[in-house]
Formats: structure tokens, sequence, C-alpha cells
């Protein structure tokens, strides 16, 4: 940290050239030096995280989970959670030209600075906010505090300020809110204006917009650019994404298990990291281009084969997998001139591995899975509003969509998780119950579904074994002992030992977890595996080995995957087909290079310019 | 690679955290309860056996004029070995207080998890039937119970039992709540797993917390209400040694004779003292994972 040391200004020229304003652009704000955090248990949690915050500039602090990125976020506000003992270090603030070591403050004095001088931004926006209280007084009570001295008309006069700084509307009636009736974009940048109220001379942002979509995001992001360069904040941004730390960030921290591994210009540490962590890091994160690929496989894109014909293992156990393909298809006559059905079926035939196969044309008959005209409400709100949707065999199709947009309701719709739909639901050409309940076994067994989150979807008090062999029991058809060798079998699949059969979910990693999970999704060789935001919960360099083990396992076993997710920049690099669902319609479908080159509508194109790219 | 690597990491670092129980014993509060409540359930338990030997009378045998202080605690109100009645006395409360707790854990964990997991109209009855019970008064439904059926052994314990249930099948219905929103329970349901499977494998194993600590503060109220039926004249009848008979049959000659009051006073309070002491420190240890940190 030594370099870091030399290339600071002196905080006295702070005083000096601002004279009584803390924030002119370029000195050091706050300054954090060495800081140690011990857990009560002695385990070290931070062992001296040294890095300093410059006035009008963005340091993004970059980690996994699990770094201690939140940990030293906090600190700089004197803040330890319960369990957390601070053992060294320092942090001091440099404000109206002295000195202040917020560490050593005691509780009245650390009050007073936070909010006033430290402002802090939290994760989850519905969560931070009081849903009882209206949006203007959130703002209020932290002047009211802070302000005492203050006047109740320049307080209000600060309210509608500060709202118009970070582009929210500020008449009285927008004030009069309640968090409910605004957008998870507009809670949040309520939740930048409470913490902007006071004109802080630093601002700690925990990962602001994780919870939010790519768009509304381009507009948080834009608006704490501009505030922090504007007014001469410090601003301290933590978060696992380093795209939106390519797009944001001046300077960039990467923190690797309570150790700062780098430090410096975000250009220099994005574009050429010095140190093996944070190239790894990079390497990980998808990007929409699709120029690199993560993880160690090929991705699954349009320009490589569909897979069409299975693998020994499946042939051997699930002799459906080819019916779907051969089976229905062949007394239809191809829909479509383009498509070579004939050479199809004669490569099937001959047992070979990967086909190519034409897939925008693929005619409706020869479709594995079909659905048409789905539609679901809750009362008055259209969830889906007839959607169409077909998958080919061994196909590897992604389903796009933001928060709300029904795709989460339209993947359990398929896997008959949810029967409250209208409409079509087909596999290789018979229709299916809406409830997973009413399907046959086989019907049952050939859908499969990996939840969203790894922590949700096993069961705390049973093992890895008992959980996998669940789908097991259920067929029935195996003796307790053929059931064991056939988890062990498919752990093995998904790269988790055997040593993984007898443990409990809590021993695991959230990456363990989710192969757990998606091992449980395997055991039954399903024809279509839906996958629902599988990789959302986890970080990056874990999303692309699970990435890898997918692609892996659809080119082993041949199976046809629905990826849904809200993450365009994977689309590259899982899917050869992508379709995009907006409030419970399709507005894009086709193959993946299409929709990304040339979008059909006006919503995939604003998703596509405003992903954070590295 | 990355995966390998943490995954190697995790298997050397991760130690299953210690079980409940231990947790629950690492709390001096949670020693002090098991030595308490065990001291006295070790005394009804081998009361019976040692009585004759320790005693050299029976709990029913005249051995003297009423409230003497021939033997160790003199004699009760018919002029029998306080002592021995003692020591005969609590098994059969302490048994059927279990028992009675046990029949109430069952009925109210399964009522309050089917209203939970199947919500709507069963979801209504259950609970209002719920409501009803709890408007009447446990001891005045025990009075009523027993008058009708006579003052039996099962008719103590299943009166009690069912008077426990909807307080046990709120606890269990809150508990479930949260629970059946996880998404192992989806997955199960998605697997087609059956309902009762469902409630008894994914739902029951993870609200154990919440009951065990219910449990024992039924337990508790048990012990109370089957001393005070006794007291009354309403649980064990006479001859029978019973610690809730003994002081009904002393408290006249508290003050000549205390000891048949004050030992079977002693050993109930102490017992509920012991099973509060155990049903707090399972509460925090069920809350808690490390409960050395919060002490």
């Amino acid at each position: 940290m030594s370099e870091l040391t030399e290339s600071d200004p002196r905080p006295d020229t702070a005083a000096g050239a601002g004279a009584k304003m803390f924030g002119s652009p370029g000195t050091v704000a706050l300054r954090a030096d060495g800081l140690k955090i011990t857990s009560t248990a002695g385990k070290e949690i931070l062992h001296g995280v040294s890095f300093n915050l410059v006035a009008g500039k963005i340091r993004g602090l970059v980690g996994e989970s699990g770094s201690g990125k939140t940990t030293a976020g906090l600190a700089c506000m004197g803040h330890f959670r319960a369990g957390l003992l601070n053992t060294g270090g320092s942090v001091a603030l440099y404000r109206d030209g002295e000195v202040l070591e917020v560490l050593s403050l005691n509780d009245a004095g650390q009050r007073k600075l936070r909010g006033g001088s430290i402002s802090y931004v939290p994760q989850d926006p519905s969560l931070s906010l009081n849903p009882a209280m209206r949006v203007g007084e959130q703002i209020m009570e932290v002047l009211r505090i802070h302000r005492p001295e203050d006047s109740e008309r320049d307080r209000r006069g600060r309210i509608t300020e500060v709202l118009a700084e970070v582009g929210l509307r500020n008449d009285k009636a927008y004030q009069r809110r309640y968090p409910h009736q605004l957008s998870g974009g507009q809670q949040q940048r309520i939740g930048i204006a409470m913490a902007f109220a006071c004109r802080p001379a630093v601002m700690i942002l925990d990962e602001p917009t994780t919870g939010l979509d790519v768009t509304t995001q381009a507009m948080v992001l834009k608006t704490i650019g501009e505030l922090t360069r504007r007014h001469a904040v410090a601003s301290l941004y933590i978060t696992h994404d380093l795209a939106v730390v390519a797009e944001l960030a001046d300077d960039v921290t990467v923190m690797l298990r309570g150790d700062v591994v780098e430090d410096g210009p975000a250009k220099q540490v994005l574009y050429s990291p010095q140190h093996a962590y944070t190239r790894r890091l990079i390497r990980a994160v998808p990007d929409l281009a699709g120029r690199h690929r993560i993880g160690e496989v090929n991705a699954v894109t349009g320009a490589h084969p569909i897979v069409t014909a299975a693998g020994p293992i499946v042939d051997a156990a699930h002799p459906i997998v080819d019916a779907a393909g051969t089976g229905p298809g062949a007394p239809q006559g191809p829909a479509s001139g383009s498509e070579p059905v004939s050479g199809t079926r004669a490569g099937e035939r001959a047992g070979r591995h990967a086909l190519p196969v034409p897939h925008d044309a693929a005619p409706a008959t020869d479709n594995l899975l079909n659905a048409t005209g789905i539609r679901l409400n809750y009362g008055p709100a259209q969830v889906l509003d007839g959607v169409d949707l077909h998958l080919g065999v061994g196909e590897s199709l992604m389903l796009l969509g933001e928060s709300g947009s029904g795709k989460t309701t339209l993947a359990r719709c398929l896997a008959g998780l949810n029967d409250r739909y209208q409409g079509n639901v087909s596999l290789s050409g018979t229709q299916l119950q809406p409830g997973a309940r009413q399907r046959s076994i086989t019907e049952r067994q050939r859908i499969q579904y990996v939840f969203q989150s790894p922590f949700s979807s096993l069961n705390p008090r049973r093992t890895i074994g008992e959980s996998v062999a669940v789908p097991l029991q259920m067929a029935g058809q195996d003796s307790g002992r053929q059931q064991r060798a056939k988890v062990l079998e498919v752990l093995d699949q998904v790269k988790l030992g055997a040593g993984y059969i007898d443990r409990r979910p809590g021993e695991l990693s959230g990456g363990e977890r989710q192969r757990a999970a998606i091992a449980r999704a395997l055991v039954n060789a399903p024809s279509v595996l839906v996958c629902d935001e599988v990789t959302s919960a986890l970080d990056v360099s874990v999303q692309a080995a699970i990435i890898d083990l997918l692609r892996t396992l659809q080119v082993e076993t041949g199976m046809a995957m629905l990826f849904v997710t809200h993450n365009i920049a994977l689309a590259r690099h899982i899917s050869q087909r992508m379709a995009v669902l907006q409030k419970g319609r399709i507005v894009d479908v086709g193959p993946t290079d299409d929709v990304l080159d040339h979008p059909q509508s006006d919503y995939t194109r604003e998703l596509i310019t405003n992903v954070p790219t590295l | 690679m990355i995966g390998t690597e943490t995954k190697t990491q995790t298997i050397q670092e991760t130690k299953a955290p210690p079980g409940l129980l231990r947790r629950m014993l690492a709390q001096r509060q949670g020693k002090i309860g098991v030595v308490l409540a065990g001291v006295v359930v070790l005394v009804a338990f081998l009361g019976p056996v040692l009585m004759t030997l320790i005693t050299g009378y029976t709990s029913t045998e005249f051995v003297g004029r009423p409230f003497q202080h021939d033997g160790v605690f003199g004699t009760d109100n018919l002029g029998r070995d306080i002592l021995s009645r003692f020591l005969d006395g609590g098994l059969q409360l302490v048994i059927y207080a279990a028992l009675a707790t046990l029949l109430g854990m069952a009925l109210g964990a399964a009522a309050g998890m089917l209203a939970a997991y199947q919500g709507g109209w069963l979801d209504g009855i259950i609970m209002r039937g719920n409501d009803v019970l709890l408007a009447i008064p446990q001891l005045v439904f025990a009075l009523l119970a027993i008058t009708v059926l006579g003052p039996q052994g099962w008719v103590l314990v299943v009166v009690i039992g069912i008077t426990h249930a909807p307080r046990i099948a709120r606890v269990a219905r809150s508990a479930t709540l949260a629970v059946i929103t996880e998404d192992y329970v989806a997955a199960a349901q998605m697997y087609a797993v059956p309902r009762w499977k469902i409630l008894l494998r994914e739902v029951l194993p993870n609200i154990t917390g919440p009951l065990m600590v219910e449990l024992g503060l039924r337990m508790t109220y048990s012990i109370g209400a089957i001393a005070s039926l006794s007291f009354l004249g309403l649980g064990l009848q006479p001859p029978t040694a019973d610690w809730g008979l003994m002081i009904n049959e002393n408290r006249i000659a508290l003050i000549i004779q205390p000891w048949g009051v004050v030992l079977p006073v002693l050993a109930i309070a102490v017992l509920t003292v012991g099973t509060n002491l155990i049903t707090d420190s399972l509460a925090r240890a069920s809350a808690h994972l490390n409960v050395k940190d919060t002490k």
C-alpha cells in the first residue's frame, strides 16, 4: 500500500485549498488504514485493509461474498456488526481542515457523524425505507436530526432540492407518497436522497443496484456518478459486479478473504490486472459480446451445434429421449421446407453426437416442449399474457426478463409448479396437465426444474444424498442400494464427489449447493431442464463454474434447457436461441445472435444499450 | 478451477455446528435445569423401588398416630410415613405429565402444520376450533371432563393433552408458515411427494426448534395442572401416594408437621423450575448457533 500514500495529496492541503469547504475535488476525504476486524469467536475477518476516498471520485470495492467488503465499508462509519470487534487500524475523516479519528470517537460522536458527514446507502431500498412513512418525511427525519438549527422552511427547501438532485420529481404530492407507491429505482433514489440530504463528505454505497433491472440500474448509477462529481463527494461503491465498477468507478480496490489484493485506478486494475485473483475474477465476468468464454467448456451458442442425439448413458437409461426426437415428428411432415428432417433422422439412427439444425425455422411438430397461449392472472394483474414458446430437442433457450416480467411464473407453469394457468403445454406432442401431481411419473421425470436459490431449495435437515434421492423414491423403481448408486453417479456428474452424499446443505457453499440441486434435477435423466435464475444468488466465479457445468451436462446428456435469467450478458454463453419477456408477453424471440444484433423491440434494444460492460 | 479450489477448502474448514442438545448444555442455565429436573425425576422413578429399603414402610402402611415426628420426616394425617409417601408419590405425576405433554404435542403439531400447509377453509376450521378450545379455562375443562368420566389416569392425560393442543397448534402453524415458502417444499410438491410425507420429512424437522421450546413449557404446565387436580381431589385417588394429594391431605397441620406439605411442594417447584430453565436454554440454542457468544 506504500504506493498509495505516495500518490495521495496531503490532507493539510485540503484545508488550505478548500477553505471551509471539505469537498474540494481531488483531496482525500477519508483514509482507512490497516483496518483489522476480528469476530468474537477469535477469527480475523479483515487483516489490515487500507484505502482512501478522494472527494469527487468513486472508489469501487470489489470482492466475492465473504471477502469482507461490506464489513470494511461499515467500518468507515465506525460501525461493526454484532459479533465483530475492531482490533486495529484507524479511519480518519478529513473535513473542514480537521482530522477526525472515527474509530476513537464515542457513540454520540459517531452518531453525529453518520448521516451527517458520512452517509450510507443500503442494498435493498424496499427493506431500508419505512413502509409506513411518507418519503418526504423520511428525508425530513434525517434533516431534523442533523440540522437542528435550521428552520422547518429551510429543511423543506432542502428536501425539494435534494429530490431534484437525485433526479426525482420534487412537488408536494410526490413527497407525500409512501415507498410502496414508488418503483424500485425510485425507492433507491429516495435512499440516496436521504444519504445526500446533509451533503455528506463521504458516501458509502453498499450494492445499491443489486436488486434493480439493468435499465433502472443505469439510471441510478448515472445519478450516483453525477452527485459524486458535481458535489465533490467521496464515494465508496461496494459491489461484486465488475461491469458496474467499470462503468462507474475511478479507482478500484479488490478484496479477497479480508485482504486487499489489488488497488489502483479502474482502468489499470480492470484492463491490466496484476494479481492472479483479479485476473480470474475478470475472466469469469460474462460479456454480452461473447468475446471471451467463461469457464473451460466452449459456450453453447448459435455457432455451436444443437445436441440432438443423446449420449450412450442416456440412451441406455431412458430411451424416451430418443423417442421424443423421432416418435411424434415422424408421421407428420415438416412444416418448414428449410428443415432437413430426413437428414436429422438418419443422423440420429447413425448415433452421431451432435448435429447442426437450423433453429430459427424449427417446425412446431418437431418440438420437444411446446407452450401455446399461456395466460395467468392474479386478480386484475395479468402476469402472463398469451405466451407461446417452443423448445427443440437438445436445444438451449434463454428466457430473458426483468423482475416482474413473469419469467419465473412461466418457468413454474412449464414445470407444473404453478397449475393456475390457462393455455396448453405439451411435451413431445402429448398435452400435459397443469399441476405436477396430475402429470404422470414419466412426464414429471422428463421436465425438471432447478430453483433460483440453492439456499432455499435444499432441506437443511436432510443430507444431500437424501434430497437428491427424492425423485428416485417417487419413481419407485429402484431399491435403496440402486438409488444410492444412482445418486453417487449423478453427484459425480455435477462434479461433487461421493464425499458429499452424507453431508448437510449447511456445510456446503452456495455453488456446491447449486450443484447438488442440479444433481437432484438430473438424477432421473430429464429431457428438459428448466433453470430458473440458477446463478443469480452466486458470485461471478461460481456462476462461471455453474454455467460451465450446465453446458457440459447438456452436451453429455443431450437434454434441452430453458435458461431463465435477468442477466442478458449470459446470452452468448449459454443459449442458441433467446426469448425476451416483458410484462407477460414475448417481445423478441429468435437465434441469440439475431436478437442481440438486430433486436425487434424497443425494449430489447434498451436492455442491450443499458447493460454495463467491462 | 475456482470452483474446485473453494470446494477442497470448505471440506477442510467446515465443521458441523454442535447439535441443539449440546448447544443447550453449553449454557450454565441449561446445566442447572438438567440437574434440577434430573434429581426430581430420579427421585420419582427410583422412589417406589427404594422406599421400603430407606424407611422400612410402604406408602400406604400405618406406622403410628397422625402428624407425629416419628422417622425422618414424621407421619401424615393418617399416620403414614411421609418420606415413604413422598418417594412413592412422584412417579405417576411425572409420567402423566409427560404423556399429557406428548399427546398435546402430537395433536397440536399435526393440527398446526396441517392448517398452515393446506390453508383455506381447513385452516379456518382448525384455527377457529382452536380459539373455541382456548376460550375454555384449562382447569374448568379438566374438572368437567373428570366429573363426567371419573378420575382415571387416562382421562387426566387426554384432557390435559387436549387443552395443550391449541397453544401448540398456534406455534406449529406460525413456524410452518415460514417453512412452506421455502423452495424445498415446492421441490417436494413438484416431485409429487405425498402431502403427509412433505409435512413429516420436509416441514417437521425444520420446526423442531420452536416445538422443543413449547414442549418444555407445556411440560411445566402439565405438572402444575396434574398436581392441582390431585390437590382438588380430582386426580389420583386416596390411598395412592401423590404429591398433589399429599399437599391437600397435610395442609391442615402445616404448623405442627410441615414436611408433609413442604416435601411435595419443593419437589414440584424444583421440577418446574428445572424444566423452565431447560426450555429457556433450548430456546436460546435453537435461535443461535453460537450460544457461548450471546451469553
